[in-house]
């Protein structure tokens, strides 16, 4: 009792349907001993925040193969802020080019991983950052 | 930070405060001190606000019936929260929390909350903090709220005690009519629904689900029967004006608090009781300790239970 368990939410905001990457790193980071949560193909930006709040998780985790990630985003960084959830720590992965990347940490994407990133990487980074969370006390 | 006192937390809880009734989740969900203290501050022995067990085998179609029941809900100008169970795996302890996927469209509504629970090694189909999570969302004004188990086999009833009402969900192609006779699953139930009508089999199901009944305990309520299919919409008209029913009048709540509240006071203290005795083995022996003594041949299991059960006689209370 008291085991504090680390909860993500894995989505695919926008239009495309291709949810094999989702799935597998839902599926890698369900093996490391996380929860995750999974929404889903083509959910708005809004309902992925609401999700999220709703969930209580630690994580948000996107995926998005379709191009429009320039815009969708930085939609759900501000529909977490809209919501007082900016603390949600988000990351995002798919066939985004190196030179979007700089504009989405701005956004407050805290990593991105493109195609050839391994599983194992993302679980990596979300344990870093968990620990380095709870260490700095943001979260309870 | 503020955000987890749980003091200050069942406030914001009361208030209707989204964000902090996620969290107060949270915390009840990792359980400790804390969710003691939250629990205690939004404990109401008599709550306004009905539970709905949902429960059924795998791919039953519970998490459709649990979209469409909120849909429903939500027409008669209800507030319906979820707690949706999905199975914690036994060697990472992780979980894919899938249920939402179903119910995501009713995501951005500020009068429906679903919450997601990994079942945490707990048997009986839900998690062992669902009946509390289920007491934080009525707190916080949702009513009624669905308690959707893990996909369960034949023995996983415990919601049957943390819930008002319980829908059983059965599909065709379950099992013969040897399967209706076995013990658990089929003795429960307000509410029988056969989903997925739509599909062969359902005529075979239904009589063997009918004859089963006949056999219901004496003194209990035999469960009413609908028919449906949360794909083509036939037989949910049915099924909500039955489940309201049973929601509004159907049993004597009463009786059914008392035996709940009963349930909840065994619960907190076999909790607490299962804590102090593990503290006193680490403290009297160590684990590892008396593992190892145990291995030596020197006592057995049992005799340590034993001098652990003197030793917590003899504890100040």
């Amino acid at each position: 009792m008291g085991e504090r368990k680390i909860r993500i939410l894995i989505a695919k905001p926008g239009l495309d349907g291709h949810d094999r990457g989702a799935k597998y790193i839902a599926r890698a980071l369900r093996d490391a001993g996380m929860e995750v949560v999974y929404t889903g193909i083509r959910q708005t930006p809004e309902a992925i925040a609401a999700a999220a709040v709703q969930e209580d998780v630690d994580f948000v985790g996107l995926s998005l193969l379709s191009g429009a990630h320039n815009h969708l985003f930085p939609e759900v960084a501000r529909q977490l802020s809209a919501r007082g959830a900016s603390d949600i720590i988000l990351f995002g992965g798919g066939v985004i080019p190196d030179e979007d990347i700089p504009g989405l940490k701005t956004a407050g994407f805290r990593a991105i991983f493109t195609p050839g990133a391994s599983a194992s990487e993302v679980v990596e980074f979300v344990e870093k950052e968990f620990e380095a969370g709870a260490t700095a006390g943001t979260r309870a | 930070m503020s955000a987890i006192d749980p003091v200050h937390l069942a406030g914001l809880v009361r208030r209707g405060d989204l964000r902090g009734l996620a969290r107060a989740l949270t915390v009840v969900e990792n359980g400790g001190p804390e969710a003691s203290v939250l629990m205690h501050k939004l404990y109401d022995p008599s709550p306004a606000s009905r539970s709905v067990g949902l429960t059924g085998p795998p791919g039953a179609g519970k998490s459709s019936l649990a979209d469409v029941l909120i849909a429903h809900w939500k027409s008669r100008g209800r507030r319906p929260g979820v707690i949706a169970v999905d199975p914690s795996s036994p060697f990472s302890g992780g979980a894919i929390l899938g249920d939402r996927l179903r119910m995501q469209r009713h995501a951005c509504d500020p009068d429906v909350f679903i919450r997601s629970m990994g079942s945490r090694g707990h048997i009986g189909g839900l998690a062992s903090s669902t009946a509390q999570a289920a007491e934080v969302l009525a707190a916080g004004g949702f009513d009624p709220v669905l308690i959707e188990t893990v996909g369960v086999g034949q023995g996983e009833i415990e919601v049957v005690s943390v819930a008002d009402q319980t829908v059983l969900v059965l599909v065709p192609g379950l099992g013969d009519d040897v399967q209706m006779m076995k013990a658990g699953i089929m003795e429960i139930g307000d509410l029988i629904v056969l989903n997925k009508a739509d599909r062969p089999g359902m005529d075979q199901l239904e009589t063997v689900v009918r004859a089963s009944l006949e056999f219901v305990r004496e003194g209990r309520p035999v469960p009413q029967v609908v028919k449906c299919s949360v794909a083509t919409g036939e037989g949910l008209e049915d099924l909500f004006s039955k489940l309201d029913d049973l929601l509004s009048s159907g049993r004597d709540f009463e009786a059914v608090r008392r035996g709940r509240v009963r349930e909840n006071l065994l619960r907190v203290a076999a909790e607490q009781g299962t804590r102090f005795a593990l503290e006193l083995l680490e403290r009297s022996y160590g684990i590892e300790k008396a593992v190892d003594m145990v291995l030596a041949g020197e006592t057995t299991p049992y005799e340590i239970g034993e001098r652990i059960a003197a030793l917590s006689g003899r504890a100040p209370v």
